[in-house]
């Protein structure tokens, strides 16, 4: 029955994302903005590496064979690259976690079978049933399970089906995760544990598929919180936040999974956790963001040097040559603030994008920080471009998201403070 | 949570406070071979035993039917009296109608009409529509997701459900809030659902204490929780359940066992004597029931009912059925599970065939009535649909309606005149909202030329 499942028929037909909990995520590509003719979207994102070559040159990439052997080799002559998606990429980084770390184990409810989302396809088959299991359906035992193994110095790499669901384990993050180590004075850790979710809104998941919970982890100092943009930094990424020292909440935007497409190196490699990456330089304006929003941003910058017709009574054309400084801050917590500030104050000018609503959000607390470091040379107040303060409505999600067009009129208003 | 480092006087051991609460009578004074358990009545013994059940001879616990596979009663078992020829019937019509929806719908959503289905209670329909049966129309519910034939037992229409389901602006639950399938209705006694598993349970134990409280309610009516055995895993079950039976309250529990939480067949889920087994652990009345065989389910949720409404304590029934349909639209179970399995299933032990039998035995029922049923209720579950299809969303402004009740925070006053302003300059010229504005009644044009 198992090998049915990986046969081609199985791929092939689009199976996608069952869940426990009402949603259809089959239309995982981000829809083209017929408006804008041949705006990027993610299929046609710049940020995507597409070729072996830009993949294998993935900045700031720490292959594990060499941190091992202490060579600093950085050909990258005999390494291979597959094109993967994101959760094909997910499952790489799982199976080389569990392939170089016999303690290594892989849990959460429906992962035997590959995961709702598919990111634990064939690993139960690959590395047994005893390192890669279901659980019942308790998000507080996998969560409290998780940190048990990794207070024994295992390696526990935990599932919650969805990031909505993960506030039953609450209680077991915040109060025993994240203070594990410091109220033993280090004598128990978890930081070991790494719990994967699902985060972020697919266009009609409605208030419990959809949410972006990492504000409410914002305050429990000694978690760290990633959000991976793409195949190959989720890969990098993960790994890092399974070997890293700290329990890691992973949130992983579920739209991308499928639509995000690029060159994934196969062998194991880490990317640096509380390390933005600035992915287009500028020196107008700082756009910082993360996950699934950094598309819209680029989508929503692509429209403000080349406006589509319609909309360019609406883009001053002073504004055309402007030059915007994209960031993904990829680390939530502890998050980075150096690249910022040093981006802010060469640019004077700030905008947050986030889905999660405003009031006790991620951005809220990077614009206190940012107001209080730069506040000289700013030439603008930190700009706030995130969803309504409300859950995620149903039939009204397409006015409630912080899309390009949200974020090309926040760029314009900064631009013009 | 605190620590809490009070010292109890003896007087208020567990055992005095629980006999305050179980027993309308004094206290009794404890045993002298208790005095030093001073938690327990326990008999004492001097061998050392184990046990690993809740049932006498140690055994599984067992599971009540009234109808064989041929729709016969088994030996020994007595049929409901209130049973008769319209009331049968009308059971019949209703676990009918459930897989009609659930076909449509699932291929509808399939054509991309509907944005996600979760299956019904393909399988389930004895369970649904015998305990609905059961219960009074008043009594509250707190459904799961797969409950939707209770809610049309008391008389939610079809035209109800469709426009709930597209979330249109006729949809009586969420107005569009909400996904699919969340339904929720105040004039039903019907609480909303939500996604989030188990979270239901629990709050049936407040709901039961509060009609426990209310004069007018008390000893008449009860909360009726449904869940499935994936949800039993979840914390929030057990609180519930401890809730319930802790501080008394008139909370029926019905575990839908259908053996499958989405994969995750049941024996992954726990290794116990199924969900009857934790009852008696909380110290609740339970029993099992073939949540195939309708009549079987009736009688002993009515029993059940019963107990919980008189004795206002806690009742636990557990429906042993089969998930017949997958999860939901995305999933496709035959990944897990063999096909043969489920076909074999639908054929051998069909709760709406088990019905069928026995009312064709009592010549209640025809196949020119069954036939004319099901051709009926196509027409009206298509012609519903059709109807909900073409309906306008809701207006847009209802979206800030409701996150806080009474006077509204500035934050939301301020994002909806923000949408206003941002739906007037580019709702003409940014195809994704020009495009979207028009699905919904009114067009966005209350936000963007608000009435001072």
């Amino acid at each position: 029955m198992i090998s049915l499942r990986l046969s081609g028929r199985w791929r092939a037909k689009s199976f996608v994302l069952l869940q426990r909990r009402p949603c259809r995520w089959n239309s995982t590509t981000a829809e083209a903005h017929p408006a804008g003719g041949h705006l990027p979207s993610v299929a046609t994102s710049s940020f995507l590496r597409t070729t072996r070559d830009s993949a294998l040159r993935t900045p700031s990439m720490h292959w594990t064979d060499e941190q091992e052997t202490g060579s600093h080799d950085t050909l990258i002559a005999g390494r291979e690259t597959r094109k993967m998606n994101m959760y094909q990429a997910v499952r790489d980084a799982l199976s080389n976690a569990l392939m170089r770390d016999d303690t290594a184990v892989v849990f959460g409810e429906d992962v035997a079978f590959g995961g709702v989302f598919r990111c634990t396809m064939g690993l139960a088959e690959e590395f047994g049933r005893e390192r890669v299991f279901n659980t019942p359906l308790s998000e507080q035992g996998i969560a409290g399970f998780g940190i048990g193994i990794a207070a024994m110095g295992h390696t526990a790499i935990a599932e919650i089906q969805f990031a909505d669901y993960i506030f039953p384990a609450f209680d077991q993050i915040v109060n025993e995760a994240a203070k594990y180590s410091y109220r033993s004075n280090g004598q128990f850790q978890a930081g070991s544990l790494t719990i994967r979710c699902p985060s972020m809104a697919v266009g009609h998941g409605a208030h419990y598929h959809s949410q972006s919970p990492e504000g409410f982890f914002m305050g429990a100092a000694g978690l760290k919180i990633v959000v991976p943009r793409s195949p190959a930094q989720a890969k990098g990424l993960l790994l890092a936040s399974i070997r890293d020292p700290n329990p890691v909440i992973f949130l992983e935007p579920k739209i991308l999974y499928r639509s995000a497409v690029e060159q994934v190196p196969v062998d194991d490699y880490q990317l640096p956790l509380s390390r933005a990456e600035t992915l287009i330089r500028g020196s107008d304006m700082t756009l910082l963001t993360w996950g699934t929003p950094i598309y819209h941003c680029e989508t929503a910058m692509h429209m403000l040097s080349n406006p589509p017709e319609a909309l360019a009574p609406h883009v001053p054309s002073s504004l055309r040559g402007a030059k915007v400084e994209l960031i993904d801050l990829r680390t939530i917590l502890p998050w980075d603030v150096e690249t910022i500030v040093e981006s802010v104050n060469r640019t004077g000018r700030l905008v947050v994008v986030h889905e999660a609503g405003r009031v006790g959000g991620v951005g809220a607390e990077i614009g206190a920080e940012v107001q209080k470091r730069c506040f000289l040379k700013l030439y603008a107040p930190v700009k706030l471009i995130t969803g309504w303060d409300m859950p995620v409505p149903m039939q009204f999600e397409r006015f409630y998201m912080p899309d390009s067009i949200r974020i090309l009129d926040g760029i314009i208003e900064t631009l013009t403070y | 949570m605190l620590v809490r480092v009070v010292q109890r006087a003896p007087a208020f051991s567990n055992v005095c406070r629980r006999r305050l609460i179980s027993t309308s009578g004094p206290a009794k004074s404890f045993p002298k071979e208790h005095g030093l358990l001073p938690s327990t009545q326990s008999p004492i013994v001097s061998s050392l035993k184990f046990f690993n059940s809740v049932t006498v001879d140690g055994g599984q616990i067992p599971t009540y039917r009234v109808l064989d596979g041929t729709g016969q009663p088994i030996e020994g078992a007595s049929l409901p009296e209130e049973i008769d020829r319209g009331t049968a019937r009308r059971m019949y019509e209703h676990m009918v109608q459930l897989p009609i929806i659930d076909n449509l719908m699932y291929n509808v959503q399939r054509q991309g009409k509907l944005a996600f289905y979760v299956r019904g209670p393909y399988g389930e329909e004895a369970t649904l529509i015998g305990s609905a049966a059961a219960i009074a129309n008043d009594d509250e519910v707190l459904g799961q997701y797969r409950e939707l034939g209770v809610l049309m037992w008391r008389g939610f229409t079809l035209a109800d459900m469709m426009n709930s389901c597209f979330g249109n602006c006729e949809d009586p639950c969420s107005r569009g809030k909400q996904m699919p399938m969340h339904f929720g209705s105040r004039k039903y006694h019907f609480h909303q659902i939500s996604s989030p598993l188990a979270t239901q349970i629990p709050q049936a134990a407040g709901v039961a204490f509060a009609l426990k409280r209310d004069p007018e309610r008390r000893g008449k009516n009860c909360a009726v929780v449904y869940f499935g055995e994936g949800a039993a895993s979840e914390g929030d079950f057990h609180a519930g359940m401890l809730f319930a039976s802790t501080i008394p309250s008139p909370a029926l529990f019905i575990a839908r066992n259908n053996g499958f939480a989405i994969s995750t067949p049941a024996n992954e889920q726990y290794y116990g004597d199924g969900i009857a087994a934790r009852g008696p652990g909380y110290g609740i009345h339970t029993v099992r029931v073939d949540g195939n065989d309708i009549l079987a389910v009736y009688s002993a949720v009515k029993e059940a009912r019963r107990l919980c409404t008189q004795e206002g304590r806690a009742v636990l029934v557990e429906a042993m059925t089969y998930r017949v349909g997958h999860h939901s639209t995305s999933d496709d179970s035959f990944a897990y599970r063999p096909r043969q399995e489920v076909e074999d299933r639908k054929r051998l032990d069909n709760p709406l065939a088990r019905f069928r039998r026995f009312l064709e035995a009592r010549s209640w029922w025809s196949a020119e009535e069954d036939d004319a049923l099901k051709a009926r209720l196509k027409d009206e579950v298509m012609k519903a649909f059709r109807k909900a299809e073409v309906l306008p969303k809701p207006e847009l402004r209802e979206m800030f309606d409701h996150v806080y009740e009474g006077e509204e925070p500035w934050i939301l006053k301020e994002q909806r005149e923000e949408l206003g302003r941002l739906l007037k300059k580019y709702g003409d010229v940014w195809g994704p909202w020009k495009a979207e504005l028009q699905k919904h009644k009114g067009a966005g044009r209350e936000l963007m030329e608000p009435k001072a």
